[in-house]
Protein backbone atom coordinates (compact mmCIF):
# COMPACT_ATOMS: atom_id res chain seq x y z
CA UNK A 1 0.00 0.00 0.00
CA UNK A 2 1.22 3.19 -0.89
CA UNK A 3 0.62 5.34 1.85
CA UNK A 4 1.68 8.48 -0.01
CA UNK A 5 -0.64 7.98 -2.63
CA UNK A 6 -3.66 6.89 -0.44
CA UNK A 7 -3.08 10.49 1.61
CA UNK A 8 -2.84 12.04 -1.65
CA UNK A 9 -5.87 10.51 -3.26
CA UNK A 10 -7.92 11.00 0.24
CA UNK A 11 -7.27 14.72 0.25
CA UNK A 12 -7.97 14.82 -3.51
CA UNK A 13 -11.41 13.64 -2.62
CA UNK A 14 -12.45 15.88 0.12
CA UNK A 15 -14.44 18.56 0.39
CA UNK A 16 -11.29 21.09 1.50
CA UNK A 17 -10.10 20.07 -2.45
CA UNK A 18 -14.00 20.95 -3.51
CA UNK A 19 -14.21 24.33 -1.99
CA UNK A 20 -10.81 25.01 -4.18
CA UNK A 21 -12.15 23.42 -6.85
CA UNK A 22 -14.34 25.01 -10.06
CA UNK A 23 -17.44 26.36 -8.26
CA UNK A 24 -16.13 25.30 -4.98
CA UNK A 25 -16.58 28.80 -3.65
CA UNK A 26 -20.15 29.03 -3.81
CA UNK A 27 -20.12 26.06 -1.10
CA UNK A 28 -18.06 27.98 1.07
CA UNK A 29 -20.43 30.77 0.82
CA UNK A 30 -22.99 29.20 1.79
CA UNK A 31 -21.27 27.21 4.65
CA UNK A 32 -20.83 30.89 6.16
CA UNK A 33 -24.51 31.52 5.19
CA UNK A 34 -25.61 28.43 7.53
CA UNK A 35 -23.94 29.63 10.21
CA UNK A 36 -25.58 33.15 10.06
CA UNK A 37 -28.74 31.02 9.72
CA UNK A 38 -28.11 29.30 12.92
CA UNK A 39 -26.93 32.35 14.76
CA UNK A 40 -30.00 33.83 13.85
CA UNK A 41 -32.32 30.85 14.69
CA UNK A 42 -29.94 30.34 18.53
CA UNK A 43 -29.08 33.15 19.45
CA UNK A 44 -31.93 35.67 17.94
CA UNK A 45 -34.84 33.07 18.18
CA UNK A 46 -35.80 33.32 14.64
CA UNK A 47 -37.97 30.74 13.87
CA UNK A 48 -35.34 28.55 15.91
CA UNK A 49 -37.49 25.30 15.67
CA UNK A 50 -37.36 25.20 12.05
CA UNK A 51 -34.67 27.96 11.04
CA UNK A 52 -31.72 25.49 13.21
CA UNK A 53 -32.89 22.58 11.04
CA UNK A 54 -32.93 24.56 7.43
CA UNK A 55 -29.27 26.09 8.47
CA UNK A 56 -27.90 22.46 9.24
CA UNK A 57 -29.47 20.82 6.28
CA UNK A 58 -27.97 23.89 4.61
CA UNK A 59 -24.45 23.32 6.23
CA UNK A 60 -24.61 19.46 5.18
CA UNK A 61 -25.62 19.57 1.98
CA UNK A 62 -22.62 22.13 1.13
CA UNK A 63 -19.94 20.22 3.07
CA UNK A 64 -20.44 17.09 1.19
CA UNK A 65 -21.87 17.87 -2.69
CA UNK A 66 -19.58 19.43 -4.65
CA UNK A 67 -19.76 19.32 -8.47
CA UNK A 68 -17.93 16.58 -9.98
CA UNK A 69 -15.74 15.74 -6.82
CA UNK A 70 -18.04 13.89 -4.13
CA UNK A 71 -21.31 13.95 -5.67
CA UNK A 72 -21.67 10.12 -4.88
CA UNK A 73 -20.78 10.63 -0.77
CA UNK A 74 -23.41 13.65 -0.68
CA UNK A 75 -26.44 13.61 1.29
CA UNK A 76 -28.72 14.98 -1.11
CA UNK A 77 -27.94 15.18 -5.02
CA UNK A 78 -29.39 17.86 -7.15
CA UNK A 79 -28.94 16.01 -10.03
CA UNK A 80 -30.77 13.64 -9.06
CA UNK A 81 -33.95 15.64 -8.28
CA UNK A 82 -33.53 17.32 -11.65
CA UNK A 83 -33.82 14.07 -13.58
CA UNK A 84 -37.20 12.99 -10.93
CA UNK A 85 -38.51 16.16 -13.04
CA UNK A 86 -37.24 15.92 -16.58
CA UNK A 87 -39.88 14.11 -18.37
CA UNK A 88 -37.25 13.20 -21.10
CA UNK A 89 -34.79 11.10 -18.50
CA UNK A 90 -35.85 7.68 -17.44
CA UNK A 91 -35.92 8.49 -13.53
CA UNK A 92 -38.70 10.56 -14.72
CA UNK A 93 -40.42 10.74 -11.65
CA UNK A 94 -39.36 7.67 -10.22
CA UNK A 95 -38.93 7.50 -6.42
CA UNK A 96 -36.91 4.05 -6.56
CA UNK A 97 -33.85 5.68 -8.35
CA UNK A 98 -33.92 8.44 -5.29
CA UNK A 99 -34.22 5.82 -2.97
CA UNK A 100 -31.08 3.64 -4.74
CA UNK A 101 -28.50 6.10 -5.62
CA UNK A 102 -30.29 8.93 -3.26
CA UNK A 103 -28.04 9.93 0.03
CA UNK A 104 -29.84 10.35 3.22
CA UNK A 105 -31.72 13.65 2.88
CA UNK A 106 -32.45 12.96 -0.76
CA UNK A 107 -34.90 10.34 1.28
CA UNK A 108 -35.78 12.56 4.01
CA UNK A 109 -36.67 15.15 1.07
CA UNK A 110 -39.21 12.64 -0.64
CA UNK A 111 -41.42 13.33 2.59
CA UNK A 112 -41.26 17.30 0.84
CA UNK A 113 -41.59 16.14 -2.32
CA UNK A 114 -44.68 14.40 -1.81
CA UNK A 115 -46.34 16.99 0.25
CA UNK A 116 -46.41 14.89 3.31
CA UNK A 117 -44.15 17.07 5.82
CA UNK A 118 -46.45 20.25 4.94
CA UNK A 119 -49.79 18.54 5.24
CA UNK A 120 -49.02 16.48 8.14
CA UNK A 121 -47.52 19.71 9.85
CA UNK A 122 -50.83 21.81 9.19
CA UNK A 123 -52.55 18.78 10.99
CA UNK A 124 -50.76 19.78 14.16
CA UNK A 125 -51.70 23.44 13.28
CA UNK A 126 -54.98 22.58 13.40
CA UNK A 127 -55.08 20.27 16.49
CA UNK A 128 -53.52 23.37 17.98
CA UNK A 129 -55.71 26.24 16.70
CA UNK A 130 -59.42 27.04 18.77
CA UNK A 131 -61.67 28.49 16.00
CA UNK A 132 -63.65 30.11 18.35
CA UNK A 133 -63.06 33.52 17.90
CA UNK A 134 -63.66 33.18 14.14
CA UNK A 135 -66.53 31.28 14.95
CA UNK A 136 -67.85 33.46 16.82
CA UNK A 137 -67.07 36.68 14.81
CA UNK A 138 -67.31 35.35 11.32
CA UNK A 139 -66.45 39.02 9.42
CA UNK A 140 -62.96 37.86 10.58
CA UNK A 141 -62.99 35.79 7.86
CA UNK A 142 -63.28 38.77 5.04
CA UNK A 143 -60.02 40.01 6.78
CA UNK A 144 -58.14 37.06 6.56
CA UNK A 145 -59.02 36.85 2.69
CA UNK A 146 -57.95 41.03 2.21
CA UNK A 147 -54.94 39.95 4.07
CA UNK A 148 -53.75 38.14 0.77
CA UNK A 149 -53.55 41.19 -1.06
CA UNK A 150 -49.70 40.48 -0.48
CA UNK A 151 -49.76 36.90 -1.94
CA UNK A 152 -51.49 38.48 -5.76
CA UNK A 153 -49.28 41.48 -5.99
CA UNK A 154 -46.20 39.58 -5.29
CA UNK A 155 -47.24 36.68 -7.93
CA UNK A 156 -47.90 39.84 -10.48
CA UNK A 157 -44.50 41.81 -9.76
CA UNK A 158 -42.92 38.38 -9.64
CA UNK A 159 -43.94 37.85 -13.31
CA UNK A 160 -42.74 41.61 -14.61
CA UNK A 161 -39.48 40.44 -13.10
CA UNK A 162 -39.19 37.53 -15.58
CA UNK A 163 -39.94 34.76 -13.49
CA UNK A 164 -42.02 31.67 -15.39
CA UNK A 165 -45.60 31.65 -13.91
CA UNK A 166 -45.01 28.94 -11.89
CA UNK A 167 -42.30 30.57 -9.80
CA UNK A 168 -43.88 33.69 -9.72
CA UNK A 169 -46.85 31.53 -7.84
CA UNK A 170 -44.34 30.03 -5.83
CA UNK A 171 -42.60 33.48 -4.62
CA UNK A 172 -46.56 35.38 -4.53
CA UNK A 173 -47.38 32.51 -1.45
CA UNK A 174 -44.59 33.80 1.01
CA UNK A 175 -46.88 36.73 1.31
CA UNK A 176 -49.71 33.93 3.44
CA UNK A 177 -47.23 34.22 5.74
CA UNK A 178 -47.60 30.50 6.16
CA UNK A 179 -44.05 28.22 6.05
CA UNK A 180 -46.17 24.86 5.23
CA UNK A 181 -48.48 26.52 2.35
CA UNK A 182 -45.37 28.05 0.83
CA UNK A 183 -43.20 24.76 1.45
CA UNK A 184 -45.99 22.80 -0.46
CA UNK A 185 -46.82 24.88 -3.18
CA UNK A 186 -43.13 25.55 -4.14
CA UNK A 187 -42.89 22.15 -3.99
CA UNK A 188 -45.49 21.43 -6.45
CA UNK A 189 -44.40 24.26 -9.02
CA UNK A 190 -41.19 25.49 -8.97
CA UNK A 191 -38.78 23.22 -6.42
CA UNK A 192 -36.03 24.85 -7.63
CA UNK A 193 -36.82 27.52 -5.20
CA UNK A 194 -37.88 25.93 -2.47
CA UNK A 195 -34.54 26.84 0.01
CA UNK A 196 -34.95 30.47 -0.85
CA UNK A 197 -38.47 30.81 -0.48
CA UNK A 198 -38.36 28.42 1.88
CA UNK A 199 -35.70 30.94 4.22
CA UNK A 200 -37.47 34.39 3.22
CA UNK A 201 -41.01 32.69 4.11
CA UNK A 202 -39.30 31.55 7.91
CA UNK A 203 -37.48 34.52 8.14
CA UNK A 204 -39.93 37.21 7.35
CA UNK A 205 -42.25 35.67 10.23
CA UNK A 206 -39.85 35.37 12.42
CA UNK A 207 -39.30 39.13 11.69
CA UNK A 208 -43.09 39.94 11.82
CA UNK A 209 -43.21 42.29 14.94
CA UNK A 210 -40.41 44.49 13.32
CA UNK A 211 -42.05 44.59 10.00
CA UNK A 212 -46.12 44.94 10.69
CA UNK A 213 -46.28 47.97 13.39
CA UNK A 214 -44.71 50.98 11.31
CA UNK A 215 -47.26 49.80 8.51
CA UNK A 216 -50.16 49.54 10.82
CA UNK A 217 -49.12 53.00 12.46
CA UNK A 218 -48.92 54.90 9.21
CA UNK A 219 -52.51 53.07 8.24
CA UNK A 220 -54.47 54.13 11.63
CA UNK A 221 -55.38 56.96 13.06
CA UNK A 222 -54.01 56.93 16.72
CA UNK A 223 -58.10 57.02 17.86
CA UNK A 224 -58.55 53.85 15.39
CA UNK A 225 -55.99 52.14 17.14
CA UNK A 226 -57.60 53.13 20.67
CA UNK A 227 -60.88 50.93 19.98
CA UNK A 228 -61.64 48.95 22.57
CA UNK A 229 -64.09 45.97 20.83
CA UNK A 230 -66.75 44.54 23.25
CA UNK A 231 -66.27 40.29 24.13
CA UNK A 232 -67.78 37.91 21.36
CA UNK A 233 -70.44 35.61 22.19
CA UNK A 234 -69.80 32.56 23.89
CA UNK A 235 -69.20 29.59 21.05
CA UNK A 236 -70.47 26.21 21.80
CA UNK A 237 -68.63 22.75 21.80
CA UNK A 238 -71.15 21.46 18.89
CA UNK A 239 -70.32 24.27 16.80
CA UNK A 240 -66.75 23.81 16.90
CA UNK A 241 -67.01 20.15 16.16
CA UNK A 242 -69.00 21.18 12.96
CA UNK A 243 -66.81 24.03 11.85
CA UNK A 244 -64.02 21.66 10.71
CA UNK A 245 -66.29 19.68 9.01
CA UNK A 246 -68.25 22.54 7.14
CA UNK A 247 -64.98 23.81 6.21
CA UNK A 248 -63.39 20.58 4.61
CA UNK A 249 -66.85 20.23 2.62
CA UNK A 250 -66.69 23.77 1.64
CA UNK A 251 -63.57 24.27 0.47
CA UNK A 252 -62.44 21.28 -0.52
CA UNK A 253 -65.22 21.24 -3.17
CA UNK A 254 -64.26 24.53 -4.22
CA UNK A 255 -61.01 24.27 -4.74
CA UNK A 256 -60.04 19.95 -4.42
CA UNK A 257 -56.31 21.47 -4.53
CA UNK A 258 -56.67 22.10 -0.96
CA UNK A 259 -58.09 19.04 -0.11
CA UNK A 260 -54.14 18.10 1.42
CA UNK A 261 -54.09 21.24 3.73
CA UNK A 262 -57.29 22.47 4.58
CA UNK A 263 -58.24 18.76 5.24
CA UNK A 264 -55.22 17.99 7.38
CA UNK A 265 -56.20 20.88 9.22
CA UNK A 266 -59.58 20.65 9.80
CA UNK A 267 -58.73 17.08 10.69
CA UNK A 268 -56.00 17.95 13.48
CA UNK A 269 -58.96 20.40 14.78
CA UNK A 270 -61.97 17.94 14.79
CA UNK A 271 -59.13 15.61 16.86
CA UNK A 272 -58.49 18.57 18.87
CA UNK A 273 -62.58 19.85 19.36
CA UNK A 274 -64.73 16.38 19.05
CA UNK A 275 -63.53 15.39 22.72
CA UNK A 276 -63.27 11.79 22.41
CA UNK A 277 -59.55 11.86 20.70
CA UNK A 278 -57.70 13.39 22.82
CA UNK A 279 -54.62 10.97 22.68
CA UNK A 280 -54.91 11.34 18.85
CA UNK A 281 -55.16 15.21 19.33
CA UNK A 282 -51.93 15.51 21.84
CA UNK A 283 -49.86 13.17 19.73
CA UNK A 284 -50.54 15.39 16.48
CA UNK A 285 -49.91 18.73 18.04
CA UNK A 286 -46.43 17.74 20.08
CA UNK A 287 -44.84 13.97 19.23
CA UNK A 288 -45.60 14.11 15.39
CA UNK A 289 -45.47 17.92 14.94
CA UNK A 290 -41.80 17.81 16.40
CA UNK A 291 -41.03 14.40 14.32
CA UNK A 292 -42.30 16.42 11.06
CA UNK A 293 -40.42 19.72 11.74
CA UNK A 294 -37.44 17.61 12.44
CA UNK A 295 -37.88 16.02 8.87
CA UNK A 296 -38.90 19.23 6.90
CA UNK A 297 -35.98 21.55 8.86
CA UNK A 298 -33.42 19.52 7.48
CA UNK A 299 -34.60 18.21 4.18
CA UNK A 300 -35.68 21.86 3.27
CA UNK A 301 -32.09 22.94 4.06
CA UNK A 302 -30.41 20.37 1.76
CA UNK A 303 -31.99 22.15 -1.49
CA UNK A 304 -29.75 25.18 -0.35
CA UNK A 305 -26.74 23.89 -2.69
CA UNK A 306 -24.57 27.02 -3.27
CA UNK A 307 -24.80 26.09 -7.15
CA UNK A 308 -28.46 26.25 -7.08
CA UNK A 309 -29.25 29.06 -4.00
CA UNK A 310 -26.48 31.91 -5.13
CA UNK A 311 -28.27 33.56 -7.83
CA UNK A 312 -29.73 36.68 -8.66
CA UNK A 313 -33.25 34.58 -8.53
CA UNK A 314 -32.81 34.62 -4.87
CA UNK A 315 -32.03 38.37 -4.21
CA UNK A 316 -35.27 38.89 -5.99
CA UNK A 317 -37.62 36.30 -4.06
CA UNK A 318 -36.37 37.75 -0.66
CA UNK A 319 -37.00 41.71 -2.22
CA UNK A 320 -40.47 40.08 -3.33
CA UNK A 321 -41.20 38.28 -0.46
CA UNK A 322 -40.32 41.71 1.91
CA UNK A 323 -43.11 42.77 -0.44
CA UNK A 324 -45.58 40.71 -0.14
CA UNK A 325 -45.79 41.00 3.29
CA UNK A 326 -45.84 44.55 3.62
CA UNK A 327 -48.93 44.63 1.01
CA UNK A 328 -50.20 41.40 3.02
CA UNK A 329 -50.55 43.84 6.25
CA UNK A 330 -51.57 46.47 4.08
CA UNK A 331 -54.60 44.85 2.56
CA UNK A 332 -55.67 43.21 6.09
CA UNK A 333 -55.58 46.90 7.84
CA UNK A 334 -57.77 48.84 4.69
CA UNK A 335 -60.18 46.02 5.35
CA UNK A 336 -59.79 46.63 9.11
CA UNK A 337 -60.44 50.43 8.47
CA UNK A 338 -63.76 49.94 6.29
CA UNK A 339 -65.01 47.41 8.73
CA UNK A 340 -64.59 50.21 11.55
CA UNK A 341 -66.22 52.92 9.56
CA UNK A 342 -68.90 50.45 8.17
CA UNK A 343 -69.57 49.04 12.17
CA UNK A 344 -69.46 52.54 13.77
CA UNK A 345 -66.44 52.49 15.31
CA UNK A 346 -66.93 49.12 16.87
CA UNK A 347 -63.87 47.10 15.31
CA UNK A 348 -59.85 47.91 16.01
CA UNK A 349 -58.18 47.69 12.35
CA UNK A 350 -54.94 46.79 14.25
CA UNK A 351 -56.88 42.93 14.45
CA UNK A 352 -56.69 43.71 10.17
CA UNK A 353 -53.15 42.48 10.18
CA UNK A 354 -53.21 39.71 12.08
CA UNK A 355 -54.75 38.63 9.01
CA UNK A 356 -51.68 37.15 7.12
CA UNK A 357 -51.30 34.19 9.20
CA UNK A 358 -48.52 33.54 11.18
CA UNK A 359 -50.45 32.34 14.23
CA UNK A 360 -50.07 33.98 17.05
CA UNK A 361 -47.33 36.39 16.30
CA UNK A 362 -49.37 38.84 14.25
CA UNK A 363 -52.22 38.21 16.68
CA UNK A 364 -49.69 39.09 19.34
CA UNK A 365 -48.29 42.35 17.39
CA UNK A 366 -52.35 43.62 16.98
CA UNK A 367 -52.31 43.11 20.85
CA UNK A 368 -49.39 44.95 21.62
CA UNK A 369 -50.01 48.13 19.21
CA UNK A 370 -53.52 48.02 20.45
CA UNK A 371 -52.50 48.25 24.13
CA UNK A 372 -49.68 50.60 23.08
CA UNK A 373 -52.55 52.85 22.45
CA UNK A 374 -54.66 52.21 25.51
CA UNK A 375 -53.85 50.37 27.81
CA UNK A 376 -57.41 49.28 28.39
CA UNK A 377 -56.97 47.32 25.08
CA UNK A 378 -56.80 43.47 25.21
CA UNK A 379 -57.05 42.58 21.53
CA UNK A 380 -55.17 39.23 21.57
CA UNK A 381 -58.74 37.25 21.14
CA UNK A 382 -60.25 39.57 18.74
CA UNK A 383 -56.99 39.36 16.55
CA UNK A 384 -56.96 35.35 16.89
CA UNK A 385 -60.10 35.88 14.48
CA UNK A 386 -58.40 37.13 11.43
CA UNK A 387 -55.49 35.13 12.29
CA UNK A 388 -56.72 31.55 11.88
CA UNK A 389 -59.22 33.21 8.73
CA UNK A 390 -55.60 33.98 6.88
CA UNK A 391 -54.54 30.32 7.41
CA UNK A 392 -57.55 29.27 5.42
CA UNK A 393 -56.96 32.29 3.49
CA UNK A 394 -53.72 31.06 2.33
CA UNK A 395 -54.51 27.47 1.62
CA UNK A 396 -57.25 28.69 -1.00
CA UNK A 397 -54.55 31.15 -2.50
CA UNK A 398 -52.06 28.31 -2.87
CA UNK A 399 -55.28 26.20 -3.62
CA UNK A 400 -56.15 28.35 -6.42
CA UNK A 401 -52.64 29.07 -7.81
CA UNK A 402 -52.12 24.93 -7.84
CA UNK A 403 -55.22 24.69 -9.72
CA UNK A 404 -54.20 27.06 -12.65
CA UNK A 405 -50.36 26.33 -12.78
CA UNK A 406 -50.12 22.49 -11.44
CA UNK A 407 -51.65 21.61 -14.95
CA UNK B 1 -58.44 31.07 -18.19
CA UNK B 2 -57.66 28.80 -20.88
CA UNK B 3 -54.50 31.06 -22.01
CA UNK B 4 -52.95 30.97 -18.81
CA UNK B 5 -53.04 27.35 -18.20
CA UNK B 6 -51.18 26.61 -21.24
CA UNK B 7 -48.35 29.12 -20.62
CA UNK B 8 -48.25 27.68 -17.21
CA UNK B 9 -48.23 23.91 -18.26
CA UNK B 10 -45.51 24.61 -20.20
CA UNK B 11 -43.50 26.90 -17.41
CA UNK B 12 -43.85 29.48 -19.18
CA UNK B 13 -43.66 33.63 -18.78
CA UNK B 14 -47.07 35.13 -18.64
CA UNK B 15 -47.95 38.12 -20.92
CA UNK B 16 -48.82 41.08 -18.99
CA UNK B 17 -52.78 40.91 -19.69
CA UNK B 18 -52.63 36.91 -18.00
CA UNK B 19 -50.80 38.31 -15.26
CA UNK B 20 -53.09 40.76 -14.56
CA UNK B 21 -55.80 38.53 -15.15
CA UNK B 22 -54.65 35.72 -12.72
CA UNK B 23 -53.50 38.18 -9.83
CA UNK B 24 -57.49 39.67 -9.71
CA UNK B 25 -59.05 36.45 -10.36
CA UNK B 26 -56.95 34.34 -7.73
CA UNK B 27 -57.53 37.44 -5.08
CA UNK B 28 -61.37 37.28 -5.89
CA UNK B 29 -61.46 33.68 -5.79
CA UNK B 30 -59.92 34.18 -2.21
CA UNK B 31 -62.55 36.54 -1.22
CA UNK B 32 -65.45 34.98 -2.62
CA UNK B 33 -64.46 31.33 -0.81
CA UNK B 34 -63.99 33.20 2.51
CA UNK B 35 -67.25 35.23 2.33
CA UNK B 36 -69.34 32.30 1.22
CA UNK B 37 -67.72 30.70 4.14
CA UNK B 38 -68.61 33.13 6.40
CA UNK B 39 -72.23 33.23 5.37
CA UNK B 40 -72.03 29.43 6.31
CA UNK B 41 -70.81 30.21 9.88
CA UNK B 42 -73.20 33.26 10.61
CA UNK B 43 -76.37 30.26 9.51
CA UNK B 44 -74.45 27.62 11.57
CA UNK B 45 -74.35 30.07 15.07
CA UNK B 46 -77.89 31.77 13.87
CA UNK B 47 -79.28 27.94 13.90
CA UNK B 48 -77.11 27.24 17.07
CA UNK B 49 -78.53 30.22 18.89
CA UNK B 50 -82.53 29.49 18.29
CA UNK B 51 -81.73 25.54 19.89
CA UNK B 52 -79.64 27.04 22.58
CA UNK B 53 -83.40 29.62 22.87
CA UNK B 54 -85.60 26.70 22.36
CA UNK B 55 -84.01 24.57 25.14
CA UNK B 56 -84.17 27.21 27.86
CA UNK B 57 -86.37 26.43 30.31
CA UNK B 58 -89.75 28.29 30.46
CA UNK B 59 -90.02 31.25 33.55
CA UNK B 60 -90.70 29.14 36.55
CA UNK B 61 -93.70 30.19 38.60
CA UNK B 62 -93.11 32.61 41.47
CA UNK B 63 -91.96 30.55 44.59
CA UNK B 64 -93.01 31.74 47.95
CA UNK B 65 -90.93 33.71 49.91
CA UNK B 66 -88.48 32.37 52.56
CA UNK B 67 -86.90 33.83 55.28
CA UNK B 68 -83.28 34.99 55.19
CA UNK B 69 -83.02 32.16 58.36
CA UNK B 70 -84.02 29.59 56.19
CA UNK B 71 -82.40 30.44 52.48
CA UNK B 72 -79.78 27.46 52.03
CA UNK B 73 -76.32 29.02 51.26
CA UNK B 74 -75.33 29.89 47.24
CA UNK B 75 -73.20 26.98 46.61
CA UNK B 76 -69.91 28.40 45.44
CA UNK B 77 -67.74 26.96 42.83
CA UNK B 78 -64.83 24.91 44.77
CA UNK B 79 -61.55 26.42 43.97
CA UNK B 80 -59.36 24.65 41.13
CA UNK B 81 -56.21 22.90 42.76
CA UNK B 82 -53.29 25.76 42.38
CA UNK B 83 -51.70 26.74 38.59
CA UNK B 84 -49.47 28.88 40.69
CA UNK B 85 -46.06 26.66 39.92
CA UNK B 86 -47.23 24.35 38.69
CA UNK B 87 -48.31 26.06 34.96
CA UNK B 88 -45.80 24.47 32.41
CA UNK B 89 -45.14 27.42 29.94
CA UNK B 90 -43.15 26.76 26.56
CA UNK B 91 -41.77 29.63 24.52
CA UNK B 92 -44.24 32.08 27.17
CA UNK B 93 -43.42 34.42 29.46
CA UNK B 94 -44.90 35.33 32.85
CA UNK B 95 -46.72 38.48 31.78
CA UNK B 96 -47.43 37.03 28.28
CA UNK B 97 -49.02 33.73 30.61
CA UNK B 98 -50.48 35.55 33.50
CA UNK B 99 -52.09 37.95 30.52
CA UNK B 100 -53.79 34.78 28.88
CA UNK B 101 -54.69 33.32 32.11
CA UNK B 102 -57.24 36.67 32.58
CA UNK B 103 -58.14 36.78 29.30
CA UNK B 104 -59.25 33.16 29.59
CA UNK B 105 -61.03 33.83 33.14
CA UNK B 106 -62.86 36.70 31.54
CA UNK B 107 -64.28 34.76 28.26
CA UNK B 108 -65.12 31.89 30.31
CA UNK B 109 -67.28 34.06 32.90
CA UNK B 110 -65.38 32.77 35.72
CA UNK B 111 -62.97 33.37 38.39
CA UNK B 112 -59.36 32.69 37.88
CA UNK B 113 -58.83 30.37 41.22
CA UNK B 114 -61.86 28.36 39.91
CA UNK B 115 -60.12 27.61 36.70
CA UNK B 116 -56.55 24.92 36.51
CA UNK B 117 -53.87 26.11 33.38
CA UNK B 118 -51.92 23.47 33.37
CA UNK B 119 -49.71 24.61 30.23
CA UNK B 120 -49.71 27.57 28.01
CA UNK B 121 -47.18 26.78 24.87
CA UNK B 122 -46.34 29.14 21.82
CA UNK B 123 -48.32 28.23 17.99
CA UNK B 124 -45.96 28.00 15.51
Amino acid sequence: MDIVETLKKLLGESGFAGIFQNGGWQNAVMIVIACVLLYLGIKKKFEPLLLVGIAFGCLLVNVSYFIGLTEADALYHPDLWDNFLNSAHEDYHSYGAILKHGGFLDILYIGVKAGIYPSLIFMGVGAMTDFGPLIARPSSLILGAAAQLGVFLAFFGANLIGFTGNQAASIGIIGGADGPTAIYLTTKLAPELLGAIAIAAYSYMALIPMIQPPIMKLLTTKKEREVVMTQARPVSKTEKIIFPIVVTIFCVLLLPSTAPLIGCLMLGNLWRECGVTERLSDTVQNALMNIITVFLGISVGATMAGSRFLTKETIYIVILGLTAFCFSTVGGLLVGKIMYKVTGGKINPLIGSAGVSAVPMAARVSQIEGQKANPKNFLLMHAMGPNVAGVIGSAIAAGFLLKVFGG
Amino acid sequence: MHIVLSAAVSGEKLVFGDNVLTAVLGYGVVFMGLMILMALVYVMGAIFKKMAARKQPLPAAPIPQVTNAAREPEPIGEPAKGTAGEIKLYNVSDKEAAMIMAIVASQMGKPLNELRFKSIKEVK
